[in-house]
């Protein structure tokens, strides 16, 4: 257990253990077991107290041989963080890359820093683990100028070795001087992200590994097979469970013939109370067959759960609002409206897109000793760990998340439903348990990115100026649950757990500093009528409501740059460069930048859209949006290939430039970016969760697709814009990745179709047979 | 039902019923952890395993059907060494979250048996059943280029 000193049994552990770890020369390799946690220690029996993150040691203990293992409370979903945090705390400490290891999100073992979320890794949570890792080569400055006898302005740190300046013959190591010892030193913060040693950070100049490329540590496990991921986590005595979920959206259940499945081989238990059902059984299989079999009477809702697909958005602009946020207010758009030459108007029309995550929830819990214990790839695991303390009854000691790999986060796994299945199965039946959802269950009841309706308007002068913009949103987002609470998550609404309160959810404004006269923005949260145990819960789909948003708003902007007659790039920049008002961050001048970049990058060609139409089957044009989320501003240009003989389209070319600020990382930034723009291609054209008035029909790979290899473009530049042209600006901090370069995406293909065909699409995804049949409407 | 199956060049005889799908035997009989669930359909890829050098989804096969040498991803490696598209996989950083890859590295492997100067049609095509959710696809096409070229450098 967790000594009363806050230290975690991982550092008495390391620390017992480096003898003998040293005499077998593995003392890196030793730390190559699942989720990095040292592969020879024994499951700790609990409790499991928070990790105290005050103590130093909570974040790096400093091994014989002079390496160091880092202990951060973040989650990795893929997109390299654990290496940049070690190019970062590296570079502090002064010492090398490849003499550190990182060990993440484990509740029991690392930092509460809230696992991952928001594109915060670098942005928020790599400061306090920088400032740790400065106090501690403070600290060994320190004991290395008592060892030395030389004052420690006199001594120069490398690579982990202390050195006398002008006598380097005399020097000492970083694992001679840790000897075996805690650091026992104290830090200071009200909370984990002001927490801080008396080390100052470096300044970014002396940032040696920050900025080049280390491959990711944890890619090589992951392409031989070795990688143990959460799905892999087997115990003895472990059994299988699988839910059955009511069979229409807001279904009571009256009875369970629970004679349907008990001969069935392996059987062993049904779990239900309220609407919720699981099925527990020896084997995989088993309860699998066994969830099929099980008969269950359920009785449909006396009214509809929601309207179709079809009649979403009417039903969207028709229904009375939960709430309205406070418009936002430039000048005075009423009368600028009333005294425009030209006025045009647009709705816009994003529906519901799920996560439909690679591979179903999952999680696997083990009861043993008192204690609750959950395997899970939750990236939000600390969160799980208290949903599933609260949602159990049981104190937050007895309780631990060990994070493991997983399929891709991007929000779903911080309300990813499993943990708490599990445990709430394995607490009743006492053994340990996996659960995993079956892909009909995953895709038609995970969360989902809210559907949004969006009117727009907007006025020209005669010149062709922008005067006035009205955005009004409209976002099916009522009762949000992005995270794993214990009144909100899934089994909960089930069990008939209800939160007084539901979150009101969000819409969101468009990202961009144009300057623009006179604006206002109106942001309006819908609810659909079913609103608990539904299949169209919303949660956090990577920058929850930006390319909904944007795709409004940048697509809007391309229409107000056709009705100007103006080139979409040059139309934009007029917009930016209208007004000299910057904030702190730069943000106008760097979307400058950004847009300048990409337009370089892709050469692009400046006339206004749509370009003359051409001639054959496929039609190819160019479009351009962009957007800022926080202070990363990305530009992108997608050129498509549209064929108006099946209306499918093809983005041939993807261009983004991205500005981030200070980047730790590129080539893990410039992937992420890549892959970020595709998923985000995938939203623009296939991606569309479908729905009747009962349930969802959105089952599997067929009638929710996905974007598949032959869909990928022929070329990909993704342009690191680290700066605008103002020389006494001062250096950047790195802002978050991964989320921005999904905003622009959707509107950037759309504005690409309409310059290559002259045709506006208002509504994603843009599936072939709508393209065709707009291409139909406009000819006819 | 008794079923042996030979996998990585090793006999297994295990004990299930004949329908159960060779996935979960692989799984959790044997404690490989290169094939993975992803849909139970046969849409996604992620249980892909080499049966006779063909691509096979193996959570649809039932484990009492299969005839022949099962080679999985843990297979691919030769005394110690990474298959030349293990290697390519780590030269190009190809994965996000990687829970896809057995399956793009198996199917990859299978098409590159078959046709190992494939054109860029023939990967696009070869490929297309194999899902990705982080969209790592350029990426997968770019090491299977790479290992085509023999360069893993």
């Amino acid at each position: 257990m967790t000594p009363a000193n806050g230290i975690p049994q991982h550092v008495e552990d390391a620390l017992s253990r480096r003898n003998l770890l040293k005499s077998a020369g593995m003392l890196v390799v030793s730390f190559a077991g699942f989720s990095g946690r040292p592969a020879n220690s024994q499951p700790a029996a609990g409790p499991y107290p928070d990790v105290d993150y005050h103590q130093l040691d909570s974040w790096i203990v400093i091994h014989d041989d002079g390496s160091a293992t880092f202990y951060v409370g973040k989650t990795d979903c893929g997109q390299g963080t654990g290496t940049s945090f070690r190019q970062l705390m590296a570079d502090e400490l002064d010492l090398a890359y490849d003499k550190t290891t990182c060990i993440m999100g484990s509740t029991d073992i690392t930092v509460d820093q809230g696992g991952s979320g928001g594109s915060t890794a670098m942005e928020r949570d790599s400061w306090p683990m920088r400032r740790a890792a400065a106090e501690a080569r403070r600290v060994l400055l320190h004991m290395g100028a008592e060892r030395l006898g030389v004052p420690a302005d006199q001594l120069a740190v490398s690579a982990g070795v202390i050195t006398v300046k002008n006598d380097p013959s005399k020097n000492v190591t970083y694992g001679q001087l840790i000897g075996g010892r805690k650091f026992n030193v104290t830090l200071t913060g009200n909370n984990i992200y002001t927490v801080t040693g008396q080390a100052p950070v470096k300044p970014v100049q002396e940032l040696k590994n920050v900025g080049l490329s280390p491959q990711r540590y944890d890619i090589p496990a992951k392409v031989d097979g070795s990688l143990k991921w959460a799905v892999d986590m087997r115990l003895p005595g472990m059994v299988h469970a699988r839910n059955v979920k009511p069979p229409f959206a807001g279904a009571k259940l009256l009875n369970i013939d629970e004679s349907s499945v008990r001969s069935l081989p392996g059987f062993i238990r049904v779990i239900t109370k309220g609407n919720y059902v699981a099925v527990v059984c020896e084997r995989e299989e088993q309860a699998i067959n066994a969830s099929r079999a099980l008969k269950v009477n359920w009785e449909k809702p006396a009214t509809a759960p929601f309207p179709s697909s079809e009649n979403l958005f009417q039903y969207m602009r028709e229904v009375k609002p939960t709430s309205r946020s406070k418009p936002i207010l430039v000048g005075d758009p009423e009368s600028a409206f009333a005294n425009a030459p030209k006025v045009i108007e647009a709705d816009y029309d994003i529906p519901f897109q799920g996560h439909t995550a690679f591979s179903p929830a999952h999680a696997m819990a083990d009861p043993s000793n008192g204690q609750m214990t959950v395997y899970s790839n939750d990236m939000k695991s600390y969160g799980m760990r208290r949903g599933v303390a609260d949602f159990l009854g049981m104190p937050r000691e007895k309780v631990r998340v060990v994070w493991m790999e997983g399929p891709q986060g991007y929000g779903r796994t911080a309300a990813d439903d499993a943990g708490c299945e599990a445990a709430y199965i394995a607490k009743e039946i006492g053994r340990p348990v996996r659960v995993q959802w079956m892909r009909d269950e995953e895709t038609a009841w995970d969360t989902k990115a809210p559907a949004f309706a969006v009117k727009l308007k907007g006025a020209l002068d005669s010149t062709g100026n922008l005067v006035a913009f009205d955005y009004d949103a409209r976002a099916a987002d009522y009762n949000h649950v992005g995270y794993n609470e214990p009144d909100t998550v899934l089994i909960a609404q089930l069990m008939g757990i209800r939160r007084a309160k539901p979150a009101e959810g969000s819409a969101a404004t468009p990202g961009e500093v144009y300057a623009i006269p006179h604006r206002r923005m109106s942001m309006h949260v819908v609810s659909l009528p079913l609103i608990w145990e539904t299949p169209l819960r919303t949660g956090n789909l990577r920058d929850p409501n930006g390319p909904q948003s944007t795709f409004a708003s940048e697509s809007f902007i391309d229409e107000l740059a056709a009705a100007a007659n103006a080139d979409p790039f040059e139309f934009r920049m007029k917009m930016l460069t209208a007004s000299k008002a910057d904030d702190s961050g730069f943000r106008r001048a760097r979307s400058i930048a950004a847009l300048k970049a990409a337009a370089e990058t892709y050469g692009w060609d400046r006339r206004p859209s749509p370009k003359p139409r051409g001639r054959g089957d496929v039609l190819t044009g160019r479009g351009i949006a962009y957007a800022f989320r926080g202070q990363t501003v990305v530009a992108e240009i997608a050129e498509v290939e549209v064929n108006v003989r099946t209306g499918k389209v093809w983005v041939k070319r993807l261009v983004a430039a991205h500005d981030c600020g200070l980047v730790v990382n590129p080539g893990s930034l410039r992937r992420t970016v890549e892959c970020a723009m595709l998923h985000s291609l995938s939203r623009a054209l296939h991606e569309e969760v479908q729905f009747d008035a009962e349930r969802v029909t959105s089952v599997d790979w067929n009638s929710h697709p996905t974007l598949t290899h032959t869909d990928v473009p022929e070329e990909i530049n993704v342009v690191l814009v680290n700066g605008d042209p103002n020389p006494s600006r001062p250096d950047l901090p790195p802002y978050g990745a991964g989320e921005a370069a999904c905003k622009p995406m959707l509107a950037a293909v759309g504005n690409a179709i309409f310059d290559a065909t002259g045709i506006r699409l208002r509504r994603v995804p843009f599936r072939a047979n709508r393209v065709l049949a707009a291409l139909k409407t406009a000819r006819a | 039902m008794s079923v042996t199956l030979r996998v990585n060049g090793k006999s297994h005889t295990v004990d299930v019923e004949g329908s159960t799908p060779l996935l979960y035997v692989l799984r959790n009989d044997l404690g490989l952890q290169g094939p993975r669930f992803g849909c139970g359909l046969g849409q996604c890829g992620a249980c892909t395993v080499i049966i006779n050098g063909a691509a096979t989804r193996s959570c649809i096969l039932p484990a009492s059907a299969v005839k022949g040498e099962i080679t999985t991803l843990e297979g691919l490696a030769k005394n110690g060494e990474l298959h030349p598209l293990q290697k390519a996989w780590i030269a190009e950083q190809v994965p996000q979250c990687g829970f896809c890859q057995n399956g793009q590295i198996m199917t990859a492997k299978a098409l590159l048996d078959k046709n190992p100067k494939p054109t860029e049609a023939q990967i696009r095509d070869g490929m297309k059943g194999v899902l990705c959710r982080c969209m790592t696809y350029y990426r997968v096409q770019a090491a299977i280029k790479r290992a085509a070229k023999g360069g893993v450098a």
